[in-house]
């Protein structure tokens, strides 16, 4: 039991995490149509601002200034390349964005060589107990600071001018623009949102139980692509459960690899994969996805 | 107030769907533009509104001003801010999002609360249903609230010039009234409208002036109601093959079934 709670918690600060990568696919594709491959590199660079600007500017401004040259660098890939190709097919806009990581992806790795960078997180490495279940302080943090802006996200969603320019745009881009409603600053926010998000996840996820800055972190990204996946693409509340589906599935998965040792050591690397294909088997377009995302 | 000088516009340079036309709206009247499937309507309102570009179509020669300044390189939130708002073909009303939801997208060209406010009161007032149904998703309502609130969320941005594509269109004869009379309100309350229309009992019932396209060309122009009364209009338009008079609901089948003869 002790062990199911644990694996539990752990699985929902992991599942927090993706769920604000995912959440960043969701709304890029709402608003710019584009399945944006970008997001690994994004957090890789995201965890590697952060980690080389908490030396000289201590962790909190660190941070900060780390979120925003990945929200920045988001909008940067929007403005110089996504909107310039604005109503080309959504396959080679995927492609193109396939390119982009690749080119940052590469930049970043030879910057980061073989060190593993570390971020002084100031809660540390310590671990939060009740009673026998634990998690890691740093995961604690994550999930209520996940939990925090997903809430802000929602809301901001729902009720502000924002939100409202968003949905419109998401459901009928002509029509929108009808009302007045500019298409190239709804997309332009997006990305810098999907990219403040991801920076914020990349921030949390090279605490511990994870060692440092890696070229690895880039992998979480490609885990978080099936939550967003398998909630639907075009749905934010999907992008939150899928996320936290893959959390638990992944955390699970790991906890009871004795038990599942029949299907071979590391099986929890691949659950997020086994899940969403699980889910689309049953659901083609995901949890609460919407059926037909093409209009005649 | 708006004025189309020799238009000729072009999809993918070489379909020619408007080629020449020349238009005026008066500042305060209801104009109307009538004619068939292809004829160039939703081209001209797509060229006005500045959605061309989104659907591959360019500005060959010619001009259209609205109060004097040029409208072919504008986008559509300009053409917004400038006073000048399209109710599309289909309604395209947001059905996800709520009724109030989609007013308040009809008010995000401008950022003046207190318009909005305004805009919001006078919309609700003319169209009571929609204040009963602000917290419903759009896709919700049936097809005629679905057209009020496609005209409610232009009004939104408190336009001097309104363009509305085919407001008829799939609509109840009966409904189809009520649109007319709506289109008299908005027009009696200050705002100009430019009105295209298949349905030309109802267009030219309300307008004060009209023009028929023809592939993409003018081919009658004037007087709302003598254009009624010439020939031409009465056998493509009002489905008066003979003498005999027809009421309103029988104009509308009869269009239909004189197609089918040719």
């Amino acid at each position: 039991m002790t062990q199911f709670l644990s694996l539990l918690l752990n699985g929902i600060s992991l599942g927090a995490i993706y769920a604000l990568i995912a959440l960043g696919f969701v709304i890029i594709f709402k608003a710019s149509e584009v399945v944006s491959f970008t997001h690994g590199s994004l957090l890789l660079l995201g965890a590697y601002s952060i980690a080389r600007l908490s030396e000289p500017l201590g962790f909190f401004l660190g941070a900060v200034v780390g979120v925003a040259i990945t929200a920045l660098a988001a909008l940067a890939i929007e403005r110089l390349i996504i909107n310039r190709l604005r109503g080309a097919p959504v396959i080679s806009l995927a492609i193109v964005t396939i390119g982009v990581d690749i080119i940052l992806l590469t930049e970043l790795i030879r910057r980061i060589g073989s060190d593993i960078l570390n971020v002084p997180h100031p809660w540390g490495g310590g671990s939060f107990r009740i009673g026998d279940v634990g998690i890691s302080q740093n995961r604690l943090i994550a999930t209520i600071v996940a939990g925090v802006l997903i809430a802000l996200f929602f809301a901001a969603f729902k009720y502000s001018s924002w939100g409202v320019s968003m949905r419109a745009s998401a459901e009928d881009g002509e029509t929108a623009a009808l009302m007045g409603i500019r298409l190239g600053r709804v997309s332009a926010l997006a990305w810098v949102v999907a990219g403040a998000l991801a920076g914020v996840a990349a921030l949390f996820l090279v605490g511990s139980p994870t060692p440092g800055v890696s070229p690895t972190v880039y992998t979480v990204a490609l885990r978080a692509f099936p939550a967003a996946i398998l909630g639907g693409l075009d749905s934010t509340g999907g992008a939150l459960v899928g996320g936290l589906l893959i959390g638990m599935a992944e955390s699970f998965a790991a906890g009871y690899q004795d038990q599942l040792l029949f299907l071979g050591r590391g099986f929890g690397d691949v659950v997020p994969y086994i899940v969403m294909i699980a889910v689309l088997l049953v659901r083609p377009s995901g949890l609460f996805g919407t059926k037909e995302l093409t209009r005649v | 107030m708006l004025s189309i000088d020799a238009l000729h516009v072009t999809y993918g340079g070489a379909v020619q769907a408007v080629r020449g036309v020349s238009m005026e709206v008066p500042d305060g009247k209801v104009v109307a533009v009538l004619g068939s499937n292809g004829a160039g309507k939703t081209t001209l309102l797509r060229t006005i509104s500045g959605t061309l570009r989104l659907h591959r179509g360019k500005i060959e020669s010619g001009s259209v001003r609205f109060d004097g300044a040029e409208l072919g390189s504008r986008d559509p939130a300009q053409t917004v801010r400038m006073g000048l708002v399209q109710v599309p073909e289909g309604r395209r009303i947001f059905g996800r999002l709520t009724v109030e939801e989609n007013l308040r997208a009809g008010g995000m060209g401008s950022r003046d609360k207190a318009a909005k406010a305004k805009a919001q009161d006078r919309v609700y007032e003319m169209f009571p249903v929609l204040k009963e149904r602000s917290a419903q998703r759009g896709a919700l309502l049936s097809g005629g609230e679905q057209q009020m609130l496609a005209i409610g969320r232009a009004l939104m941005a408190s336009p001097r010039l309104l363009l509305l594509d085919e407001p008829s269109l799939g609509l109840a004869p009966r409904i189809i009234g009520q649109i007319g009379d709506v289109i008299a309100e908005i027009n009696r309350q200050g705002t100009s409208v430019l009105l295209v229309e298949q349905n030309a009992t109802m267009a030219l019932g309300v307008a004060d002036l009209a023009y028929v396209l023809d592939v993409g060309e003018v081919s009658l122009s004037g007087d709302a109601r003598e254009l009624a009364r010439t020939d031409e209009v009465q056998r493509l338009y009002l489905g008066h093959d003979s003498d005999q008079p027809q009421k309103r609901s029988a104009a509308v089948s009869g269009k239909t079934l004189s197609r089918w003869k040719q």
